[in-house]
């Protein structure tokens, strides 16, 4: 336990300095890498409820941008948008652009596959499919079409590695996924989502099913991740965003009030509103 | 560090000729899988209505629903449908008087009074008596039922209504029990726990709380298990005899639609003859009634669905 | 409203103890009735035909007499109908559950499609009967073989395997369905290898139970006209056949009291095969049961 917060604390001081440094650099909100997503005008409604209005965003690479916001803010659909998952609900519509890399998601030379593929996802709730740790994690390489022993037996183990939980599971890894804790579910989803080697991984809500020392390891895990993958993480947990987090976005009522570095966010907002919430004054 | 670059591999399989094709030709072939149901709709539709349509262009569509005698293998026939309608009658009767008290008292009891120990043992056995074979309940009847009410009431002849009928009733029961125990079981347990915590016995609680609360479902499986009783085939056909006939006696022999039916089929009922299609004129009626009768079992559950 | 005297709660509380645990004892032996019946039909069953039990007997086709008379033609025929009932019937159930459930848009010609198939599970087996004699004997000339008797009971049997894939694949939680989709598998990959396996156990669960239906069925069997005395078995789709069910009746139709005891050495053999197939079914439900 004692060690488990030294080492967050110790990441935590990290993702501080890093962040100084950063903002020493670049003060405001000067890119300091290339884009790998942008929102343009970006609408979208549930029928007739106008869910998300005007949103424009960009999201950098090798960052990890923390989306936060009261509860039906529109921070999940958003963030649920952005691989077009959200289209699973029938009845949403949408407008206005968001372009990946150059390319707008909804143009039809881009399938959702395709998307999904260079977007990994990480959902709120642990969900592994009930197979086998191996299965899980080799699932994507299989569904896209690697089938040789040898590639998939490397991709297990590399993407169990990066998810730090290869020393946990490497003796049972043909055992069913559903008799880990929450926290080792929920990285065997991170490690197979990494295994397609995915360009973004979007999170939403990853810790909020999980303990506190899970948390932290999940926290840790991120950081490690940032440096190959741009990540963007929707959290209604405050201190987890000011942990974790290069730039924050506050969203209200299906707008963004504010999008900043994430110092400038907690300890300076421009907006009453952000404001008001990060001092936990609603939410 | 890896030897394989995954995100080539990825992007190399992108373009997978037989993905694509699978994934626009899964969608095509389920619907027309899919559509054999229609097509079985379709054909019992078909079947019977060209075949009625024939039978009716020989015998007068009057005779057969006024007339009260059936006596279809005779040379000069009569077939008025409502002699076989009376029998299919008279088992329906009893088999419902059997069924809807059994079936309803053990649902009661299920739900209400049962504790799960007693629940696992008896589920299982109500499966199990759903699952036995008609033709070994008609067995049944013919060797142990009949003999058993024949030493009581000697008046009572081999072929009769009362032993098929009531073993029709005993097949309904697990279907009527389990039905309305699903029914009753979908009843929060806050509004039963309100009624008890107010000093109302168990009892009271099923009668002015739970009945009235689950009573569509219950209802509709009663119009299901009576639906199952007029389509039975094997028990009546086995126990019931085989002479048509317009009356309320329940101690003689007797005919149902579906043991006429069976009778023609077994035989050798030569194509083409007023016989043959009267099989087609009766199946229809036996379609309509039990159609009827799910499409109102349904209409009810929806019509009057509780909502919790 | 009048206030409760409390004397005349108390006075008419014994009463009403009295008939909650009277009625409490009708209801239990409503659900006696069940297990009384099951027990009488199963000791009356084996004390009849269980010295008829023998080998002559299980390996002897039917026979005039009695005493030669054995069930081994039906049992063989009712093996080969299965054969043929079984992959039809899957195929037929488990791509309609998959459209339905999967594929099928939200509109007036799904939800037709659904409730057809509801009515088509309350059509009486008779009348299919009356449907395979037209179509699969007649029309397309099949005759009263084992083809158009598999047929016939793979469509009656079909609603029912419909009814239980479309429960069984509903119960997969949509957060798996989710993950597959997430990760850029397409949607025949993720019903392939999420959806499909998951739902496995209850879709054999309802396979069998449909099947222990369909072996047992015995009323479109006599429609189609399935002989009863025959003295070889099919060697294709296209012969005819004896089945088990339709021995049992013949048996139970004939006046000579002997037959009466072969019936029930039939019944036996008819009721451990159910037995066994239900066995299966329950083992598999129990066993998958809680996984997610």
């Amino acid at each position: 336990m004692a060690e488990l917060k030294m080492k967050e604390r110790s990441v935590m001081n990290e993702a501080i300095s890093t962040q100084t440094e950063q903002q020493n650099k670049q003060p405001g909100i000067v890119h300091s890498s290339r884009p790998v997503f942008e929102a343009k005008d970006f609408n979208l409604w549930y029928g007739d409820n106008h869910a998300l209005q005007n949103i424009n965003l960009t999201f950098n690479e090798n960052e990890i941008s923390a989306i936060i916001g009261p509860s039906g803010c529109g921070k999940s659909t958003f963030i649920k948008s952005l691989n077009r998952m959200v289209e699973l609900v029938p009845v949403v519509r949408t407008e206005g652009d968001i372009v990946y890399r150059e390319q707008n998601i909804f143009d039809k030379s881009l399938t959702v596959e395709e998307l999904r593929t260079k977007v990994g996802m990480v959902f709120q709730k642990p969900n592994p499919f009930p197979k086998s740790i191996y299965d899980n994690v080799a699932y994507g390489a299989r569904v896209h079409g690697i089938r040789k022993k040898k590639v998939l037996d490397e991709i297990v183990e590399k993407s169990l590695r990066g998810a730090a939980i290869w020393h946990e599971v490497k003796d049972r890894l043909n055992e069913n996924a559903y008799g880990l804790s929450g926290g080792q579910q929920q990285r065997i989803c991170i490690a197979r989502a990494l295994a397609i080697e995915p360009d973004v991984i979007l999170m939403d809500e990853p810790t909020s099913a999980l303990d506190p020392i899970s948390t932290t390891k999940i926290e840790d895990l991120m950081q490690e991740l940032k440096e190959k993958y741009s990540i963007i993480v929707v959290t209604h947990n405050m201190q987890q965003a000011a942990r974790i987090s290069d730039k924050t976005a506050f969203f209200y009522q299906g707008y963004v009030v504010e999008h900043d570095d994430t110092k400038a966010i907690f300890e300076n907002p421009k907006d009453k509103r952000t404001e008001d919430y990060v001092s936990g004054r609603f939410g | 560090m890896s030897e394989y670059n995954i995100r080539e591999m990825i992007q190399n399989n992108k373009n997978n000729k037989s993905t694509k094709f699978i994934e626009r030709a899964v969608p095509v072939i389920l619907f027309i899988i899919t559509s054999v149901s229609i097509l079985t709709t379709v054909g019992i539709l078909y079947t019977l209505l060209s075949e009625t349509f024939i039978f009716f262009t020989r015998v007068p569509f009057i005779e057969f629903i006024t007339a009260t005698e059936w006596n279809a293998f005779s040379a000069d026939p009569t077939f008025g449908i409502i002699a076989l309608m009376m029998g299919t009658l008279k088992i329906v009767v009893i088999a419902t008087i059997v069924a809807v008290p059994v079936g309803l008292g053990a649902a009661i009891y299920l739900s209400e009074y049962a504790g799960d120990r007693i629940r696992r043992i008896v589920k299982p056995i109500l499966e199990i008596l759903a699952g036995i074979p008609t033709v070994v309940y008609g067995t049944f009847a013919i060797t142990f039922v009949t003999p058993l009410i024949r030493e009581i009431f000697p008046g009572v002849s081999l072929y009769n209504a009362i032993s098929p009928g009531v073993v029709v009733g005993i097949m309904i029961v697990p279907m009527i029990a389990s039905l309305s125990e699903d029914a009753m079981s979908s009843v929060p347990g806050a509004t039963r726990e309100g009624s008890l915590g107010l000093g109302a016995t168990r009892l009271e609680t099923v009668f002015k709380i739970i009945l009235p609360a689950a009573a569509s479902g219950i209802v509709a499986s009663f119009v299901l298990g009576i639906s199952r009783a007029i389509g039975e085939t094997m028990i009546v056909s086995i126990a019931a005899g085989s002479t048509p006939g317009a009356d309320f006696d329940l101690t003689a022999s007797l005919q149902t639609m579906t043991g006429f039916i069976v009778q023609v089929t077994s035989g050798d009922a030569a194509f083409g003859t007023d016989l043959y299609y009267s099989l087609y004129a009766v199946g229809m009626t036996l379609f309509l009634f039990t159609l009827v009768m799910n499409l109102a079992a349904q209409w009810i559950t929806k019509r009057f669905r509780e909502e919790y | 409203m009048q206030l409760a005297d409390k004397n005349q709660v108390a006075k008419s509380l014994g009463g009403r103890l009295f008939l909650n645990k009277f009625m409490k004892l009708l209801f239990l032996l409503c659900t006696m009735v069940g297990l009384v019946v099951l027990v009488t039909l199963i000791v009356d069953t084996v004390l009849g035909g269980w010295e008829y039990l023998t080998r002559d007997f299980l390996t002897s086709f039917s026979s005039s007499r009695p005493e030669s008379a054995g069930i081994y033609g039906a049992i063989i025929g009712s093996i080969w109908l299965m054969a043929v009932t079984a992959p039809v019937a899957i195929v037929l159930s488990v791509g309609t559950a998959l459209y339905l459930e999967e594929y099928a848009p939200k509109n007036k010609i799904t939800n037709f499609i659904t409730i057809n198939i509801s009515n088509l599970a309350g059509v009486p087996s008779v009348v299919f009967g009356l449907l395979g004699l037209t179509i699969f004997v007649r029309q397309l000339s099949l005759g009263n073989s084992v083809m158009a008797a598999g047929l016939t009971l793979a469509l009656m049997i079909m609603p029912v395997i419909v009814v239980a894939a479309q429960e069984a694949i509903r119960a997969v939680p949509g957060f798996v369905r989710e993950a597959s989709i997430g990760m850029g598998a397409t949607k025949w990959q993720t019903v392939s290898r999420i959806i499909l396996p998951a739902a496995i156990p209850g879709i054999i669960t309802g396979i069998i139970l449909a099947l222990s239906r369909a072996i047992g069925e015995t009323a479109p069997l006599v429609v189609i006209g399935v002989p009863v005395s025959l003295l070889v078995t099919p060697n294709s789709v296209f012969d005819t056949f004896q089945a088990l069910p339709m021995q049992i009746y013949n048996w139970v139709k004939m006046p000579q009291a002997e037959f009466q005891y072969l019936t029930a050495a039939g019944i036996i053999i008819l009721l451990l095969i159910l037995f066994l197939m239900n066995s299966a079914a329950i083992y598999i439900r129990n066993k998958y049961s809680k996984r997610f």
